[in-house]
């Protein structure tokens, strides 16, 4: 973005307690209407490329489990299977079901996240709560599984360290019972609110031909009518042995985007009791000795799209060269498209419509431009949830209707 | 002990940033504030700016582009405030030992500008919300 | 491979021998990648050809320092077969490595082709905005943490 007399950028803190993430949006604006976005990132990088050069093959699991919190699941598996296909080892059929229950569970609560966040910048705290509490029963099966919450450090090239003991598999079809019917809940009170329809729909369109161009993926794409799934397309750990669909809407705007997520939660959940059913017994991890010179690429479908690596060995015990690409890379230019000409109430749920794994890519502040007054990232969410309001008001309705009501009585 | 100390430990305001973390940390931060953790009942409040909060909850390595904006927030954030480092990045810099673009971790930065400091460490990757409640309040019980 | 994608890929094939006079060579270690090497004097023309003609998705782009050479890998998709196909340009000037940009019709590219010319030093001749990607305001010029001799 060539920088223009007529509007300085002004540098505002980046910080607010829900945005987590550093970060460094610039807009341009004319009046109330963006004309303009740029970002500029730098904040999360960690060079993490280049630590991995230093790493053995086997290390480098742990570290791009943690170049994002939420695909920590996704970046290790695209990277072993760039190394298997490197290596030409198979990992046993009972590793396959173990890292496809791992990531769906993962883009489980990953979309439950995005909901939550989604909810609070439009000024639905309760269904940011609600989210975020019923996110937790998910984590607790994950930790239940492998140990940790998030960093699952599960997959291993060849195989996976920790197995699913046939012995808890009730107990985990049990919670996911539960989860089920929270998320239905969720789902029916979120997209049956006459209030959000109204706030989300025709809000930050990405049209199919932007998204084509700025080749996003994930449901970044296929709320804008692009199918395409690597899970489907590529597909990789036990996807091809399961039946399940891929969810696409062709509207582009925020609603879609919401609507793709929610229901593929649901098929994530029906992926994990499937997987649970079917899994063979045996064992987990084909022994691999060396990895021979030669170059591979990895991809897996993690919860913001396609995360995409590049392994090239020279024979030796550490990468040569080891490229990293996250989903929130191609997705995040893509508000070049959706976000210009939007309204400045709506700038907030647009970016992060794209769900932007923040630390995936690198980050964001909200520095704003408009002529020589400041707007905060707080006054930008108060001029979004204040949107909501009024929508609200004018339909006569309260937001949320039905209300959100726990009959269970939950934990 | 000082009547802002006792302030403090009553109902501390925290603010938290993130300096080139992975969003483990952070999100587990976040889910404080949710149903099962709820720290608002403790009256640990999550604040929108540094000038409002009696302890800083410090995420990530620091990089080489974090670095001023770390310190800067320091320096708006009034005296006295407790610097927690949450996180094995926050505390040594984690795995991301090394890195061309590390610059932490969040000690080394804070004590460039204030060698008196108040830093506390949390350990974990990521530290579970209970991990962090329990190492805010003993923190703050020993001041 | 199921039937339609062994088809799909057959026509993928046939596709490629439109530019088959700009490469170097076709490398397919397994059925759905695929290698197509080039020097880098032709590598926009083999890149567009992939985007436009083919419909292919770009994934990312991959700077290597490979010691007497450069090489940029250009990653694309295609999402019908799931064949993912890399060109790989080979950057001979290693003193002033240059290569043209893809950007203009390849916005996707964009942000890549930025950060490498940040950590290889690798100038992308015609990208329409050029400026500093992922390091630190303060970060040193000319210093390119990615090459072999890295941050010395």
């Amino acid at each position: 973005m060539k920088q223009t007399n007529k509007n300085p950028v002004l540098a505002v803190g980046p910080f607010h307690p829900l945005q987590e993430e550093m970060e460094f949006y610039q807009l341009t604006l004319d009046g109330e209407i963006v004309t303009d976005i740029d970002v500029r990132l730098s904040y999360n990088h960690r060079g993490i490329e280049k630590i991995s050069e230093t790493l053995q093959f086997d290390q480098i699991p742990y570290l791009v489990s943690r170049i994002c919190g939420i695909c920590s699941a996704s970046h290790p598996l695209a990277y072993v299977q760039a190394v298997e296909e490197l290596a030409d080892v198979k990992p046993p059929v009972r590793a396959l079901y173990v890292r496809t229950i791992i990531n769906e569970l993962e883009r489980i609560h990953s979309h439950l996240l995005w909901v939550g966040l989604a909810g609070h910048f439009i000024g639905y705290d309760t269904v940011f709560m609600w989210a975020w509490r019923y996110r937790e029963p998910v984590l607790d099966l994950l930790e239940e599984i492998t140990g940790n919450r998030n960093n699952y450090g599960n997959v291993k090239v060849g195989g996976c360290r920790e197995d699913i003991p046939n012995e808890i598999k009730p107990k985990l079809l049990k919670e996911l019972e539960l989860i089920e019917r929270k998320t239905d809940m969720l789902t029916k009170a979120v997209l049956d609110d006459p209030v959000l329809h109204a706030r989300l729909k025709g809000v930050g369109v990405l049209k199919k031909e932007d998204a084509v161009k700025f080749c996003v993926t994930g449901p970044t794409a296929r709320g804008s009518g692009i199918d395409i799934d690597v899970r489907r397309d590529d597909p990789y750990a036990a996807y091809n042995d399961l039946d399940w669909k891929v969810i696409v809407q062709q509207q582009g705007d925020v609603f879609a985007k919401a609507v793709v997520r929610l229901l593929e939660t649901f098929e994530s959940i029906k992926i994990v009791k499937q997987a649970l059913n079917k899994m063979p017994d045996g064992p987990i991890l084909t022994e691999v000795k060396e990895i021979p010179a030669g170059e591979a690429v990895g991809h897996a479908e993690a919860p913001r799209g396609e995360t995409f690596h590049y392994v090239r060995s020279d024979g030796g015990n550490r990468p040569v060269r080891h490229k990293v690409r996250a989903p929130s890379y191609v997705n995040v230019p893509s508000f070049k498209a959706s976000c210009l000409g939007q309204h400045i109430a709506d700038v907030t749920i647009t970016l992060a419509a794209v769900d932007p794994c923040y630390s995936c890519t690198e980050r964001l502040a909200v520095v704003d431009r408009h002529q020589n007054t400041m707007l905060t990232f707080d006054e930008l969410l108060k001029m979004s949830r204040q949107k909501t309001e009024r929508i609200a008001t004018d339909m006569g309705l309260p937001k949320l209707n039905p209300p959100l009501v726990d009959k269970d009585g939950g934990p | 002990m000082s009547w802002k100390i006792k302030a403090l430990k009553k109902s501390p305001w925290v603010f938290h940033v993130n300096t080139g973390a992975c969003n483990n940390c952070d999100i587990e931060i976040v889910d404080l504030l949710t149903p099962r953790f709820d720290v608002e009942r403790f009256g640990i409040k999550l604040v929108g700016s540094p000038r409002h909060a009696d302890a800083l909850l410090v995420t990530g390595v620091v990089t080489a582009q974090a670095v001023k904006r770390l310190e800067e927030v320091y320096k708006q954030t009034p005296k006295p405030c407790v610097v927690f480092a949450i996180g094995a990045c926050a505390c040594q810099t984690g795995i991301m030992y090394g890195g061309y673009h590390v610059a932490g971790p969040v000690d080394k930065i804070i004590r460039q500008i204030d060698p008196g400091a108040i830093i506390a460490y949390v350990p974990g990757c990521p530290p579970k919300p209970e991990a962090i409640i329990s190492g805010v309040v003993k923190v703050l019980s020993a001041l | 491979m199921k039937v339609h994608k062994i088809m799909e890929q057959t026509e993928l094939t046939e596709q490629l021998e439109k530019i088959r006079g700009k490469l170097i060579a076709i490398e397919q270690p397994r059925p759905n990648r695929l290698y197509l090497s080039c020097e880098s004097e032709n590598s926009r023309e083999i890149v567009k050809f992939l985007f436009e003609d083919v419909g292919a998705r770009f994934c990312v782009a991959t700077a290597i320092d490979a010691d007497h050479c450069f090489e940029v890998l250009y990653h694309f998709s295609y999402d019908r077969t799931g064949c993912v196909i890399s060109v790989k340009a080979f950057i001979r000037d290693r003193n002033k490595p240059s290569i043209e940009s893809v950007s203009h019709f390849l916005p996707a590219a964009e942000w890549i082709e930025r950060e490498i010319h940040d950590t290889f030093g690798i100038e992308f001749r015609n990208h329409p905005d050029m400026r500093r990607l992922i390091l630190a305001d303060d970060w040193p010029q000319g210093v390119y943490p990615m090459r072999k001799e890295g941050t010395k």
